[in-house]
């Protein structure tokens, strides 16, 4: 769709931008030793540390994944943030301080306390690697995706500018200044998601979400079996029918401008409902709803089209408290848009569909995940393979790791692991309420499901907007900062450091991780471009999938079994992360991506955590049975 | 360069009696959220039945899981430092 440029919108961006390069700069200052820059000394507070935990934690596939996910699919959105929030029990209670006992600057120290073993050094920096650019892949589409709306550029320009101002963050100041920069972000993205949801609560729910809200209309039509002979409307005409999947289309032209509408024969009567459509013309021209996108006809979408209340069926609920929203859901018909793509004369056409969801259905898991009767195999592991590497994949997120070194006692890592568990669990029960706000309000771009959060706060006015963008943004920059962080301990402390036993001096050591912090910024802005249009929550779940397969067997059995060998932790973290990156590459989500067919994927799981994570921890029993010389020595 | 906190670390006297809890804490919630996917995967039907004051039970279940979370990491730091505190005043005895 197409979006209005707002002055306050550029200006509240602007300052907050600038407040972020000023704390940047200051904090730059202190940043002269390897362990400020990479692990800001170690002696943030631990309350701080928490909050900055959430803010690093709280990432676009959070905020505009979720959000985008619940106001599309419902309950099977939240599914992501029952797992993300879960992961927090595996820190808690088994990795937090054991880490904190081990490690430095990097989780290859942490790794590699025990063994003094340079492949260890190089799996683990490898894999850090990997998951981190995996994760940064969703922050970058992140990025691009609000800056449209926000800022009137093109999604690269997006990814540009958020890549650049991280590298400059990092590159600065390291660690000191991410955390303050993850803190104040941590804060008020939970601050604002709490308002917004105040917003969504007191506006209940409506049949007509606002004034400006699209009157999608209906046209009867004359039948002869399945054949349209005739439609009743004087400025409509027919032009073409077809069938997709078991709903018939039909496109109308009126005064030259052709729209397509779906046909509904739930009644007694037939008629036409309108859709929305982008058709993609045989010469690479893109028409939404029959007109180019600066025509602004392509439509912010989502409302209710029944609701009961208290058994009387009412126009709108008025203000509801936060479970009385909830029963509300319930008792309420949502329209829900669905996706149909074919071609008709050498153009292709996807059509937004309107369909009648029930709110019992919203409210609970199978529209997005096809479960019970309604799945197969495939679809039931590939759920339970979501579900898993949320579980697992939390504690062994390297950018989350590092923030144990931070601190100064394994006390402090346990009580900021716990108020990082307390901030992100309240801002995962508001997403339910954000996520089902936008789905009623109007807050669906139906070309990305990323943008679910910031359109809600518009349909409440431009300010809440401005700052609801302006934070999203900032959440970005957050995960960002301490991905790039991670990755670029991994390449100068890891690789050239302990690997390469490269001599460096203090200040070299700290140059060589700004160098590699450009590097792989660089590199997160080419693949933020190349994976535009794909659900960044979606995204995020492979990068759980590769942590929980490559480093967790690692983590876990260096802790609880005696008998691990370096041998088995380095070979267990490269077939994890080997056998995790190929499922994925072979995943019909990739086919797409490929340009081929999504049903001829070898491998029809989207999330491979099923197979690979015991894989990795397989791998890692028998290599260690295989090597037992090659066990601790301290 | 060595191995090693970033920051200097006392003398930790109850790493035993942590992880010990740790583990007990992580199999119950393991188990929680084992019944809550099992539930999901097999009888997604059953998530829809009304479980408290009108709610469904993929609502209640799903926050419950959540603040769950919170109580048992507030539970955990309770029982972990007073348990430090105990054994570090032994200590200094």
């Amino acid at each position: 769709m197409i979006y209005t440029v707002s002055p306050s919108a550029i200006v509240i961006f602007v300052i907050f931008v600038l407040s972020v390069l000023g704390l940047s700069f200051y904090f730059a200052r202190k940043s002269k030793s390897a362990s400020g820059y990479y692990a800001a000394g170690g002696n943030i507070h631990w309350f701080v540390n928490g909050i900055a935990f959430a803010g690093d934690y709280l990432s676009a596939a959070s905020f505009l994944g979720i959000c985008g996910m619940i106001a599309f699919f419902g309950y099977d959105g939240f599914l992501y943030s029952i797992g993300f929030l879960a992961g927090w029990v595996v820190a808690l209670f088994i990795v937090a301080e054991p880490l904190k006992r081990m490690g430095k600057y990097t989780f290859a120290d942490a790794l590699d306390a025990k063994f003094d073993s340079r492949a260890i050094k190089l799996t683990a920096a490898i894999s850090t690697l990997v998951v981190s650019i995996f994760y940064l892949i969703p922050q970058m589409v992140g990025a691009g995706a609000l800056v449209t709306p926000l800022l009137g550029f093109p999604h690269w320009v997006g990814v540009v500018l958020v890549g650049s101002i991280v590298i400059f963050i990092v590159a600065t100041a390291g660690m000191t200044s991410t955390t303050y920069v993850q803190f104040i972000k941590g804060g008020l993205l939970i601050v604002f998601s709490t308002i917004l949801t105040i917003y969504v609560l007191n506006n209940g729910i409506k049949l007509t979400p606002n004034e400006d809200y699209h009157k999608f209309q209906t046209i009867p039509v004359v039948m002869e079996q399945d054949k349209i002979l005739e439609i009743e409307s004087d400025s409509y005409h027919l032009k073409t029918q077809h069938t997709e999947g078991g709903v018939t289309f039909v496109s109308l032209d009126n005064q030259g401008i052709e729209t397509w509408w779906s046909l509904n024969r739930s009644g007694s009567e037939p008629f036409l409902e309108e859709a929305l459509s982008i058709v993609t013309t045989a010469d690479g021209e893109k028409l939404y709803n029959g007109a180019p996108k600066t025509d602004g006809r392509f439509y912010q979408v989502g409302h209710a089209s029944k609701i009961i209340r208290n058994g009387q069926e009412v126009t709108e609920t008025g203000p509801l408290g936060p479970f009385e929203f909830i029963e509300a859901i319930e008792n309420t018909d949502v329209t829900r848009f669905l996706k149909k793509v074919f071609e008709v004369d050498g153009n292709k056409v996807t059509v937004f569909y309107q369909t009648i969801t029930p709110g019992k259905d919203i409210m609970k898991p199978g529209l997005y995940y096809k479960l019970g009767d309604k799945g197969n195999l495939w679809s039931r592991l590939d759920f339970l393979s979501l579900m898993l590497a949320l579980f697992l994949g939390t504690a062994a997120l390297p950018h989350i790791l590092i923030r144990y070194y931070t601190v100064a006692s394994q006390r402090a890592a346990r009580k900021s692991t716990i108020v990082a568990i307390a901030s992100i669990g309240l801002f995962y029960i508001l997403t339910l309420y954000m996520g089902a706000g936008a789905m009623f309000n109007g807050g669906l771009d139906m070309e990305s499901s990323n943008m679910s959060a910031p359109l809600l706060a518009k349909t409440f006015g431009i300010v809440l907007f401005s700052i609801i963008s302006a934070i999203a943004f900032a959440t970005i920059l957050g995960t960002v900062s301490g991905l790039i962080v991670a990755s670029s301990g991994a390449v100068a402390h890891d690789l050239m450091d302990k690997y390469m036993k490269i001599k460096m001096t203090e200040n070299q050591k700290v140059n060589a991780g700004r160098i590699s912090a450009v590097v792989v910024g660089i590199f997160a802005i080419i693949l933020g471009i190349i994976f535009k249009d794909q659900n960044v929550s979606f995204l995020v779940g492979l990068a759980f999938a590769i942590a929980a397969s490559s480093n967790l067997p690692a983590i876990l059995m260096l802790l609880f079994w005696k008998k691990t060998t370096s041998r088995g932790i380095s070979v267990a973290i490269m077939v994890g992360m080997i056998s995790s990156v190929l499922i994925i590459l072979l995943s019909p989500t990739m086919y797409e991506i490929y340009g081929l067919k999504a049903s001829d994927a070898p491998i029809p799981l989207q999330n491979p955590g099923i197979i690979s994570i015991p894989l990795g921890f397989i791998t890692l029993v028998l290599i260690s049975l295989m090597t037992k010389k090659h066990r601790a020595t301290k | 360069m060595h191995h090693g906190p970033a920051a200097e670390l006392g003398k930790d006297y109850s790493i035993e009696y942590k992880t010990r809890l740790g583990v007990i804490l992580f199999f119950i919630y393991l188990l929680v959220y084992a019944g809550f996917v099992f539930i999901g995967v097999f009888y997604p039907d059953l998530m829809g039945i009304t479980a408290l004051a009108g709610l469904n039970l993929a609502f209640v279940y799903g926050m419950g899981l959540i603040v769950l979370a919170i109580i048992m990491g507030l539970v955990y730091n309770y029982f972990c430092t007073r348990h430090e505190d105990k054994m570090n005043k032994e200590a200094e005895l």
